[in-house]
């Protein structure tokens, strides 16, 4: 059962392009140069009703510009998608009527009026029976702990509290796509976990499908067995996120605090094995692969001066990266050229 | 059961979206309006702002053609207690006629905050109808005491108005704001390409203020200046429902200006219809 088809979707913009200063500007008014800067490349995918697909990339990808494009925003400039049986751009109500696009950043809610009146205008414009809007928003209120919300306006909120009102105003009309971007952006780690465990159990219920882009490694792992990963606009990674967590983040880092930086370079270099190594202020971090991190970090313990000694993941960010540095790691098919 | 497998699993009871449903649409508006209204009451300082410079302009007006006519002269067929009139009833006119979306789309689309609007299923032309109403009947509670007042202060003339004069004026009235709004809706649509619509406003709203009558009547312009007027769409949302009002016109003519509306009003819903699919097509602001 597909929900999602997305088959070479292509965007590019044309932005203005000039140097800076007086004479560029001047010289803009009578010629006017542009660039063709692409933002999406020929990316295809498929996703079943369902599912919960992350879909990660660093700042500039082009996540937000494909979610935006199958929620109907915008226009690709080549290929084809169907979400649900529609075409997003077509903009049909009856598409907008059963999809949500959340974004982080962008607030939907009224400002000046209490959450309860948007919610009530969501309604309407959502053509949510009474009844309906009755239970779902007694449910969203209990699971989301809206009660003292409600009756407050948008802009009396703290940010998590209106991500929350924000969330349960896109869901009163119960949509069977959801495109989530960045949805715990700035917000503390324990409103993350909330709205993480919001989402999972809105999927169990509903078997909505589930599209979400976040930074926070912890959101993904949390909600999202498979990862689409994209970078300048192309494809490079579709799976599951233990194949993903698995491969790339086969590496932890070790980050030791040291009562005095007197260890000379190469014996350090000897502690930990010859694995790439970076000093600071403070004292040194070394990248080891996991099944030598226990050894590394026993002998850096036995033999320096360690304060404090912390063992991570690399971050996100750096898995997306290394997906990026390896080539080979790309699923057939899925290669782009040219552009 | 086949059609489930590709709707997905919750279709069933979902309303049907191919149509327009009418009793939706009322509890839209109704929410909708009272929204606007709780917008505008929580800011009802910029909203009295407003109307204090509603009423300025015809002030100055009334003050200059008096001037111009003298104490029982006429110019152009207006005694200076009909331009005392004239200008009152202009600026009824002109509020309950007048829009802002123009600068609003610009800002729309720089931030981004079009997006929420085209996400859902529903034109955003009428949440901007909604809040133009609104706002218009806020304002009214400052407006109309201000007409009565610039009538009575400065003497207008209102000997001319009767029922017929009212209820035809209504009517005028009513058919210049829906042309207004949709002309000036879709000329604010220009935002999805130019981004910065301030010089192309300003060049219309003073094209407006010479051939819509806010400057002067219409019989006041050289005869010219006036042609051009007529075939134009602006004294059709301004100058027309006041000369009705004030008694000007009459009879065939009032029938003619209505029709002559309802074309221009025609005009601008098809125009409507043919922009607003580009613009939306068009929608790919930074940081939309």
């Amino acid at each position: 059962m597909t929900a999602i088809t997305v088959d070479r979707l292509h965007k590019t913009y044309t932005v203005p392009e000039r140097e800076g200063g007086l004479r560029a500007a001047v010289g803009s008014l009578v010629r006017r140069r542009t660039r063709q800067v692409r933002a999406v490349a020929e990316v295809s995918f498929e996703i079943d009703h369902g599912e919960v697909v992350g879909f990660l990339g660093p700042n500039g990808a082009g996540k937000t510009t494909t979610l935006k494009m199958l929620a109907g925003l915008l226009h690709p400039t080549s290929g084809e998608a169907r979400v649900l049986g529609s075409t997003p751009w077509q903009r049909e109500r009856s598409y907008l009527s059963r999809m949500a696009l959340i974004m982080g950043q962008r607030n939907q809610l009224q400002w000046d009026i209490p959450v309860l009146d948007s919610y009530r205008l969501n309604q309407a414009v959502f053509r949510i029976p009474d009844a309906q809007f009755r239970s779902r928003l007694d449910e969203l209120t209990e699971l989301l702990e809206l009660q003292a919300l409600l009756r407050k306006p948008v802009r009396n909120l703290s940010l998590g509290e209106r991500m929350k009102c924000e969330i349960a105003g896109s869901l009163l009309h119960a949509p069977q796509v959801l495109f989530l971007d960045e949805p715990t952006i700035g917000l503390d780690v324990a409103m993350q976990r909330r709205i993480r465990s919001f989402v999972a159990d809105y999927n169990r219920r509903t078997g909505a499908c589930v599209m979400l882009t976040s930074h926070y490694m912890a959101d993904v792992e949390a909600l999202c067995r498979r990862v689409i990963v994209i970078h300048h606009g192309r494809l490079l990674f579709d799976g599951g996120l233990t194949d993903l967590v698995h491969r790339f983040a086969a590496e932890k880092t070790i980050t030791v605090e040291l009562e005095e930086s007197r260890a000379d370079d190469a014996d350090l270099a000897r502690l930990v094995g010859g694995h790439p190594l970076e000093r600071s202020a403070t004292g040194i971090s070394v990248r080891v692969p996991k099944a030598e991190t226990a050894r590394v970090a026993a002998r850096l313990l036995a033999e320096l001066p360690v304060v404090d000694l912390v063992v991570e993941e690399p971050p996100i960010e750096s898995v997306i990266e290394q997906v990026f540095d390896a080539p080979e790691e790309q699923p057939s098919g899925q290669e782009v050229t040219g552009g | 059961m086949a059609e489930q497998a590709v709707a997905g699993p919750t279709t069933a009871g979902r309303p049907d979206f191919s149509r327009v449903s009418w009793p939706a649409l009322a509890r839209y508006y109704r929410g909708e309006f009272s929204a606007a209204t709780a917008n505008n009451l929580a800011y009802r300082g910029a909203v009295a702002i407003w109307v204090v410079t509603t009423v300025i302009q015809p002030l100055v007006s009334i003050v200059v053609w008096r001037t111009v006519a003298g104490p029982g002269g006429q110019v152009s067929g207006y005694s200076s207690a009909e331009f005392v009139t004239y200008f009152a009833i202009t600026m009824l006119v002109e509020h309950l006629t007048f829009i802002w979306l123009m600068w609003e789309f610009e800002y729309r689309i720089r931030t981004g905050s079009m997006s929420p609007l085209l996400l859902r299923p529903i034109h955003p032309i009428h949440k901007d109808v909604c809040d133009n109403l609104s706002y218009k009947v806020i304002g009214l509670l400052g407006v109309v005491p201000a007409m009565v007042l610039l009538v009575v202060g400065f003497g207008g003339d209102v000997s001319d108005i009767g029922v017929a004069q009212v209820l035809a004026f209504l009517l005028a009235l009513l058919l210049a704001m829906a042309l207004r709004f949709v002309l000036e809706w879709v000329l604010a649509l220009s935002a999805f390409w130019l981004t910065k619509i301030s010089a192309l406003n300003n060049l219309y709203f003073s094209v407006f203020l010479f051939l819509g009558g806010s400057f002067a009547p219409l019989a006041v312009l050289p005869e010219a200046v006036r042609a051009v007027a007529l075939v134009s769409p602006f004294p059709w949302m301004l100058a027309f429902p006041v000369e009705v009002a004030m008694g000007r016109r009459s009879g065939a003519d009032v029938l003619v200006g209505y029709g002559v509306q309802l074309l221009w009003l025609g005009l601008a819903l098809l125009l409507l219809r043919l922009v607003w699919r580009r613009a939306v097509r068009r929608y790919s602001a930074v940081g939309a």
